[in-house]
């Protein structure tokens, strides 16, 4: 017997979510206190406990989910530490699903905690990974890209942005116009980074990082943690949230950490991911209500719109110059204030899936948007190199 | 500008021994014809495993460029702004490299030709680099 991915369309469900995050962007908590607290505050959302975990996925040095485990006193008979960058929470979610469908656990937990501002140092130090080679054999980022000095990861995503506008004309402006709808959302959350709305004329008043992508067109760096449960749907209906069923799930990556190595830097594997998410869950971007996807850059953001069929390749400088991913638009984006105003402790794709639960099962308070019945979390992690697509869906979108 | 490499690689000999001559090598495989960079043993394309070094004309095409205001590496911190960029070589691979000899440095774009130059990078070695054509 041969399953395909449909099968397993809505037969689990996320109904447990939390994320720390603070306006100050530090939270003086080390990374293992703050994943017990996520853990702990996850299954607490849900109404489960502790004891009742049997699947645990996470990421972090060495063997992190043994550690965890460990640590907690707890004996997951499904783990899993897969890391794909950025976008490891969404791939978690969909091995969870897979594994909870098949029996091999009943309630798992996507945990993750960083803290990069209490380790004092960012995000684009290429220096660490040099004490970890061999020199006869180094990393093929560290001999083919490190001595050219490109800035990381923002000139990855500057050379993506800059074909993107020769090829397109798409403008400064039209990024711009990303960060501002980011910004807005951000306002309505009191935990956001920044709060104060700006405008298209302040992104491009900001210092130029690498051109064309200013301060304002990237991520911030704070600490961050977050958690979600998965459980079967027949245990999801018995539990404290309106659970968030998975409805679909893809997963692709077409290169690693060198932006060189991408086969069309314009064009993401979100193409694939999508497709693959869509295809499983039986809908289109047309049924979308609310969409949380990787911002670590305001370019991020439009190739992902694009790959995933929001709009045609090259015309999301346009699509979204009119707001419409903003408060009151038409298609509501980055609804907690994203990567670029919220939160982005190195890896955001816990806090995009965290949002996309929320808003789903009506925890979104004051951003939360009206009636939505189907989301999209979508990761994109390394430099555009491996997306992961959920479609997350109310029990009305069975 | 001053040059390091932080490590060369033992499949890579053939092209860092190259660079001693300022001859820009790639890698071509003979079961599928194609070219690719980086060196490994192992052809991207069909798969193959049958790989040979040519010498390469040094033509290429700029892919995508970006201008970094504040350095990628601590070396590099007096040079700033420089632009990087991904050049389409005439055979076929894209590499990462600096666009240089410019005399403002956000004029090179998208599209334009470009011709190999080389900078000292210690050893004998040097870093292919690349000027407007």
């Amino acid at each position: 017997m041969t399953y395909k991915p449909s099968d397993f369309r809505g037969k689990v469900a996320i109904v447990g979510a939390i994320d720390a995050v603070s306006p100050t962007g530090v939270l003086g908590i080390s990374e293992r206190d703050l994943e017990v607290q996520m853990v702990k505050g996850a299954l607490d959302n849900a109404g489960l406990k502790v004891s009742d975990v049997d699947g645990l996925f996470g990421t972090g040095m060495m063997m992190p989910t043994m550690e965890l485990a460990e640590h907690m006193g707890i004996t997951p008979r499904y783990t899993d530490s897969t890391m794909t960058g950025g976008s490891s929470f969404e791939v978690h979610v969909q091995h969870a699903a897979l594994a909870i469908a098949a029996g091999m656990c009943e309630v798992a937990v996507v945990y993750f905690a960083s803290t990069p501002r209490a380790r004092g140092k960012g995000l684009g130090d290429m220096s660490a990974m040099m004490g970890m080679m061999d020199p006869k054999n180094p990393m093929p980022m560290v001999e083919w890209e490190v001595p050219y000095g490109n800035l990381m990861p923002s000139g990855a995503y500057s050379l993506a942005a800059s074909r993107h506008m020769a090829l397109y004309g798409t403008t400064s402006e039209q990024l711009a116009q990303i960060a501002v709808s980011t910004r807005d959302w951000a306002s309505k959350n009191p935990n956001a980074r920044h709060q104060d709305p700006i405008t298209v004329q302040d992104v491009l008043d900001s210092p130029m990082v690498a051109t064309p992508l200013r301060r304002l067109d990237c991520c911030l760096v704070t600490d961050g943690a977050g958690a979600v449960v998965l459980t079967s749907a027949e245990r999801a209906k018995d539990l404290k949230q309106k659970p968030v069923y998975v409805l679909g799930a893809g997963t692709a990556h077409d290169h690693s950490m060198m932006i060189s190595e991408m086969p069309d830097i314009c064009t993401t594997p979100g193409v694939i991911s999508g497709r693959e998410a869509f295809s499983m869950a039986g809908v289109t971007p047309n049924d979308v209500d609310v969409v949380e996807t990787y911002d670590s850059f305001t370019i991020t953001v439009a190739l992902a719109l694009e790959d995933l069929g929001f709009c045609e390749k090259g015309e999301a400088g346009a699509f979204v110059a009119d707001g419409r991913l903003g408060p009151g638009g038409a298609l509501p984006t980055n609804t907690n204030g994203g990567g670029l105003s919220y939160t982005h402790p190195g890896m955001y794709g816990m806090f995009l899936l965290v949002e996309a639960a929320r808003q789903v099962s009506g925890q979104a308070a004051d951003r939360q948007v009206d009636d939505v019945n189907i989301a999209v979390a979508h990761g994109c992690g390394g430099v555009l190199s491996c997306t992961s697509t959920l479609i997350l869906g109310t029990e009305d979108a069975l | 500008m001053s040059r390091m490499l932080m490590g060369t690689s033992q499949v890579a000999e053939p092209f860092w021994k190259g660079t001693e001559e300022k001859i820009l090598r790639v890698q071509f495989c003979k079961d599928c014809g194609k070219a690719h960079h980086y060196p490994r043993n192992f052809c991207p394309h069909c798969h193959g495993e049958n790989l040979e070094w040519k010498d390469a004309s040094g033509e290429g095409t700029i892919y995508a460029i970006t201008v970094c205001h504040k350095p990628g590496l601590p070396t590099m911190a007096a040079s700033v702004p420089y632009a990087v960029a991904l050049v389409d070589l005439a055979e076929g691979p894209r590499m990462m490299t600096n666009i240089v000899g410019l005399e403002d440095v956000h004029t090179a774009k998208v599209g334009d030709k470009v011709k190999v130059a080389w900078e000292d990078a210690g050893s004998g070695k040097n870093l292919p680099v690349f000027e407007i054509a």
